[in-house]
């Protein structure tokens, strides 16, 4: 290979592997919120902020 | 007006959550039209628009639809057309979001079919059918599996028989609700991610070591420089822009109204940035990672990179890729073929059980169904509507599915959908949904991508799609336009694909030959039978939001 493929090949395939377990690692390690009951507002809803 | 206590569905597990939300994204496309769309743009020059396309569109409509989801789910919707009704006033938007329940049945009409294709490779690649075939004979096997009147096995329909199994399972994992989605998704993406490694580390260490007398200048690695040398000028050169832009609806499944779906799922104060951000990038890295390291380095290391500038196509995973596997000898050829057809099949799955949810989730909504009702039907329309890709496929039918489905539709519900959320839910509201119970800080600059720049992007790509020009040569358009020579269309722009002007072309050059005229002319009724049953589709599913919404008129729940 190239050195401008293999460089461009090991930046884009390390920062998307890096990206990717970072994030499902969050999701791993991050606690869930607890259940608080709950509830369906009323249907009428593009109104209801 | 009295709360009524929640009765729905939930995500068991968030790992769950994410692995069927990933497994929606990944599909067959990370591993066929990733590559292929790659080589098809000139290598290298295609992954650095595709890395900002997904960067300044696909992030930010995975954020759009999570949030859209979870807000919908919040008031019992789930499905886009009571989605977009809860964040729009007007009538209008339910219908806009019919689109996500039509593209969803009509690509897992023919979805289910290639899928069946991958179902039915395992088996062959386990029975050793492909053992000392030529390439050739490969490749005939393929047109003759296709061909249904033509068994490969003895067995009659054969074709017919897999799409009727493969889409009974589908239907089977679907009755069975979330769970049964969650379960599959837990047990196909790892599977999926293994046997892509295992076939990734196989197609970076091949080197030359597939070189033969008949293909003398093989290289693995001439694969991968064509795919990674960096090409700066393509940032210039609108068609690779465009082709990046459609490869992200593909690969990410958004413009469909799974995402929605499964985020409809969602507790509302579960987070939604962090699961969006977390699915999104690991489609990415079995797209950029793993799909870029099998078909096409394979492919070059054992019949060259000139063999796959000119044969790079939807075919080369069914047509070429068991005839390399038998490079590697009989034990190893059954089980790279296992592995290989193995991902496709756990890939499609996991986005085919998708497709089914939109459509349960709103008769079960709407109509009270129970949820093996629901999935029962789904499985019928789509046998309904999918048989005609399986009869017909040599007709056109499948690739108009493909076509008016699986790409113009996208992206038309993309669009919308973005301007909805932006600008008339409100980009602060919309911000606001996003972050709410967020796990991540998102920068900021993201609400001003959604607001701004995602729509002027899904605007430029429905723009280029309706006037591709001749060739797809956008430079040489623009220089023919401002020289007063006009804008000539392709025959691939939607414009002239509406009006089948390639096909009349083709049959009007066939005159003096009676046969191919003749075949050419059922071609043309087929596809627009095709047509026909999409658009009935589409009708039919509008009407059933307009029986929903009398329905919820009568009930005092319609929104005004």
């Amino acid at each position: 290979m190239n050195a401008a493929a293999l460089l461009m090949m090991v930046t884009a395939q390390v920062l998307v592997t890096g990206f990717t377990a970072y994030f499902f690692y969050k999701v791993l390690t991050t606690p869930p919120k607890a259940d608080d009951g709950e509830m369906i507002p009323p249907v009428k809803s593009y109104d209801a902020t | 007006m009295a709360s009524t206590s929640i009765n729905k569905e939930q995500w068991g597990t968030r790992v769950g959550l994410i692995l069927a939300m990933a497994g929606n994204a990944v599909g067959l496309g990370n591993f066929f039209r990733f590559p292929v769309q790659a080589v098809q743009n000139r290598g290298g020059a295609f992954i650095l628009p595709f890395i900002v396309c997904f960067l300044l569109m696909g992030i930010p409509l995975l954020l759009i639809e999570w949030s859209s989801g979870r807000f919908g789910g919040k008031f019992g919707n789930h499905s886009t057309p009571y989605i977009l009704d809860t964040m729009a006033k007007g009538r209008i938007w339910k219908y806009i979001g019919v689109f996500g329940i039509f593209t969803n049945i009509a690509v897992a009409a023919y979805y289910c079919y290639i899928e069946s294709w991958t179902m039915a490779y395992v088996f062959h690649s386990v029975g050793g059918t492909f053992t000392g075939k030529t390439q050739a004979e490969v490749a005939g096997f393929f047109t003759n599996y296709v061909d249904i009147g033509h068994s490969t096995t003895g067995i009659p329909y054969e074709a017919v028989l897999f799409y009727i199994v493969c889409l009974a399972l589908n239907t089977y994992i679907l009755s069975r609700g979330l769970a049964g989605v969650e379960k599959a998704a837990k047990i196909g993406m790892p599977l999926l991610i293994l046997f892509g490694v295992v076939l990734a580390i196989r197609g970076v260490t091949l080197g030359t070591t597939g070189m033969t007398p008949e293909h003398p200048d093989a290289s693995a690695w001439d694969g991968l420089n064509f795919l990674w040398t960096p090409q700066f000028d393509s940032l210039s050169n609108p068609k690779v822009w465009l082709a990046a832009a459609g490869q992200i609806f593909f690969t990410l499944s958004v413009g469909m109204g799974t995402v929605h779906c499964y985020a409809a799922y969602v507790r509302s104060k579960d987070d939604i940035a962090l699961n969006a951000v977390s699915a999104g990038f690991m489609n990415e890295f079995v797209e950029v990672v793993l799909g870029s390291m099998i078909v096409i380095p394979i492919a070059a290391g054992y019949l060259g990179l000139d063999w796959v500038k000119e044969n790079a196509g939807f075919g080369m995973a069914f047509q070429t890729m068991p005839y390399l596997f038998q490079q590697w000898g009989t034990l190893f050829a059954a089980i790279a073929g296992v592995m290989w057809f193995g991902l496709l099949f756990f890939a499609g799955i996991t986005s085919s059980l998708a497709m089914g949810t939109p459509w349960m989730g709103f008769m079960q909504d709407e109509f009270k169904w129970k949820r093996e009702k629901s999935a029962y039907s789904f499985g019928l329309i789509v046998l309904i509507l999918g048989l005609p890709t399986v009869l017909f496929y040599q007709q056109g039918v499948f690739d108009q599915y493909d076509y008016w489905a699986g790409t113009v539709s996208l992206v038309v519900f993309a669009l919308l959908e973005t301007i909805v959320f932006a600008w008339i839910f409100g980009i602060d509201k919309g911000w606001n949904e996003i972050n709410t119970g967020a796990d991540i800080r998102l920068p900021v600059i993201f609400k001003y991508i959604i607001k701004y720049v995602t729509p002027v992007l899904l605007l430029f790509v429905f723009v280029g799609s309706v006037f591709t020009p001749v060739g797809n040569d956008w430079q040489a358009a623009f220089a023919n336009l401002f020289s007063g020579q006009g804008w000539a269309l392709d025959n691939g722009s939607l414009i002239k694909q509406l009006t089948n002007s390639g096909l009349k072309e083709q049959i009007a050059a066939a005159a003096n030959d009676p046969v191919l005229s003749a075949t050419l002319k059922d071609k043309m009724f087929y596809i627009n039978l095709a047509r026909l049953l999409l658009l009935g589709l589409f009708v039919g599913l509008a009407s059933l939001v307009y029986l929903a919404y009398k329905k919820r008129v009568r009930e005092g729940r319609a929104t005004e």
